[in-house]
């Protein structure tokens, strides 16, 4: 027991940074799973990192002004974020053009102008801050943010729940009885800025969708409701939080890739053996049913 | 009787070309009319007009007072996301949205209301079945339980019964006729000139331009229905500003 103790517990009664490292994930992964379940079944996954990229020059601006001041990184990400996501968001409400393809380009051209921008005032070790995160180093503003972005997101999240799910399943009956739709869409898109934010301050710019997307990714795998899918990926992404800061803090690896890696392999394993369309359950073709 | 639609000189039409081309009438509350003419005679456009997702390149739709979410559209291919995880009673549910709104909850009321909407379309028990696991048919028996719940004084029907099996299109024109019997106004639009002769009162033949509209037996003539085969199907690329409506005073 003592060894199970010292295993599991002990990282994190022992010290404030795994302490605050454990809450920053939680908080991050119970709003950002439900996000990255939306995402996935709107067919927007790609959308979510194409914008987290979007950030990263709005950041990197707040960056060049201020240097690494919360503040000023959040709001120029949240600038940039917001812009990019109205002005997709319009795009493709007001055009032929899907989402995916109005932002496909502005990817790589906002990660290469990030970086530029950081390169001309800060050091290499700034750079890995802002694409890799600081989970273990959350101050308490930044820790404060987290945790109030995701106390929002899940209620703005309860507020929209109908429309979006409609807008999902048959945008074209949603049009014909409401007009909740388009807002509804707008303010999902928000969230999904202000989660990326936070994911950046955490996990930095290359890794923020990652704890978004996988845990929606594995949930698709165990259920085929979209209630029980949402739980599954907030659970999955606080328990990889959980499990890929132990394996940082026991094996020195880099904590924000350790977390990502566990989300990775849940990922991996629901593909495998997930009920919902896993590929063993496809291998193994049982007798069929009478009826 | 009072009108339910209105069309005045209506022109709906995509990027100018029109589709539907002057259409003047009326439907009465209460009518059971069907909308028939060959493909790409702009039936379908014209219902996109009355539901209000397409605006009219010229001319009015006035709809008797209601608003165009008042409607019941019931669209030729449903942009539904077949494999979105949603179970078939919520999708049901999606009918109830005038009384719920956006955060009403279902009582034990509009339960009992859904449950009679699921056993109306033949579809008691198939509650918790995600919708990715329903039959062509009985993904229409669906929708029709969303438009039963939805309780519209004026209902429309882009071809309801394509592709379904004559068992479940005999069940689903029976509610139809239910609306017929319950007052409300029902416009269908369909491709099967028998069935419209049977069952439908009054017909609009349409081919772009309206060729005809009244009772059905009127309408559904051999020459009228030549007169709508002969129609011209493309848009042509260098057509005309159209300047002098034609008017269909002649129908």
């Amino acid at each position: 027991m003592p060894m199970l103790y010292d295993l599991l517990i002990a990282p994190f009664a022992d010290f404030e940074f795994m302490r605050r490292a454990l809450a920053g994930t939680m908080a991050l992964a119970l709003g950002a799973g439900p996000i990255g379940v939306f995402l996935m079944l709107r067919r927007m996954s790609l959308v979510g990192d194409a914008m987290a990229h979007a950030i990263l020059p709005g950041a990197a601006l707040g960056f060049l002004i201020s240097g690494l001041s919360l503040f000023a990184m959040t709001a120029g990400g949240l600038i940039a974020g917001c812009v990019v996501a109205l002005l997709t968001g319009l795009v493709s409400r007001l055009t032929e053009l899907k989402e995916d393809a109005a932002l496909a380009t502005f990817y790589l051209l906002a990660l290469a102008l990030g970086v530029t921008i950081v390169s001309v005032k800060g050091t290499n070790i700034d750079l890995l801050h802002v694409l890799f995160g600081s989970v273990l180093a959350l101050d308490d503003p930044t820790l404060l943010l987290i945790a109030g972005n995701a106390t929002l997101t899940l209620i703005v999240l309860a507020l929209i729940y109908r429309p979006l799910v409609i807008e999902c399943v048959d945008p074209g009956f949603l049009r014909s009885v409401s007009r909740a739709g388009g807002p509804a869409h707008l303010a999902f898109l928000a969230l999904v800025v202000i989660n990326l934010v936070s994911g950046f301050h955490a996990l930095g710019t290359l890794l923020a969708v990652g704890i978004m997307m996988l845990p929606a990714a594995t949930g698709r795998f165990w259920s085929r409701d979209i209630t029980a899918m949402i739980l599954i990926a907030a659970a999955c992404g606080v328990v990889s939080g959980y499990a890929g800061l132990l394996i940082s803090f026991h094996s020195g690896v880099p904590s924000g890739p350790a977390i990502i890696l566990v989300a990775g392999a849940f990922y991996v394993v629901s593909v495998l053996f997930g009920p919902v369309g896993g590929l063993a359950r496809q291998a193994l073709p049982r007798r069929h049913l009478e009826a | 009787m009072s009108a339910a639609l209105q069309f005045r000189d209506l022109t709906l039409g995509y990027d100018r070309h029109p589709a539907v081309h002057h259409l003047d009438g009326a439907v009465a509350a209460g009518a059971l009319v069907a909308v028939v003419g060959p493909n790409g005679a702009g039936k379908s456009t014209l219902f996109k007009g009355i539901a209000g997702v397409l605006k009219p390149l010229a001319g009015t739709i006035a709809r008797g007072g209601l608003k165009a979410r008042d409607i019941a559209y019931l669209p030729q291919a449903a942009e539904i996301d077949r494999s979105f995880p949603i179970n078939v009673y919520d999708m049901v549910a999606m009918g109830l949205w005038r009384r719920t709104g956006l955060f009403g909850g279902i009582d034990r009321n509009l339960r009992d209301t859904m449950e009679h909407a699921l056993a109306g379309v033949g579809l008691t028990g198939f509650e918790d079945r995600p919708i990715a696991t329903l039959s062509g048919g009985q993904m229409q028996r669906m929708l029709f339980a969303r438009l039963l719940l939805q309780d519209a004084k004026l209902i429309v029907l882009d071809e309801p019964f394509n592709a379904v099996d004559a068992k479940t299109s005999a069940d689903l024109f029976d509610l139809v006729r239910r609306w017929h019997g319950e007052q409300r106004t029902v416009l269908a639009a369909l491709h099967d000139i028998d069935f419209v002769r049977m069952n439908f009162p009054e017909t609009l033949l349409l081919a772009r331009e309206p060729v005809a509209w009244g009772e059905t037996k009127d309408v559904l003539t051999a020459e009228n229905l030549l007169t709508a085969r002969r129609m011209c199907e493309a848009f042509d690329e260098h057509a005309a500003e159209c300047v002098e409506p034609v008017h269909a005073d002649a129908l």
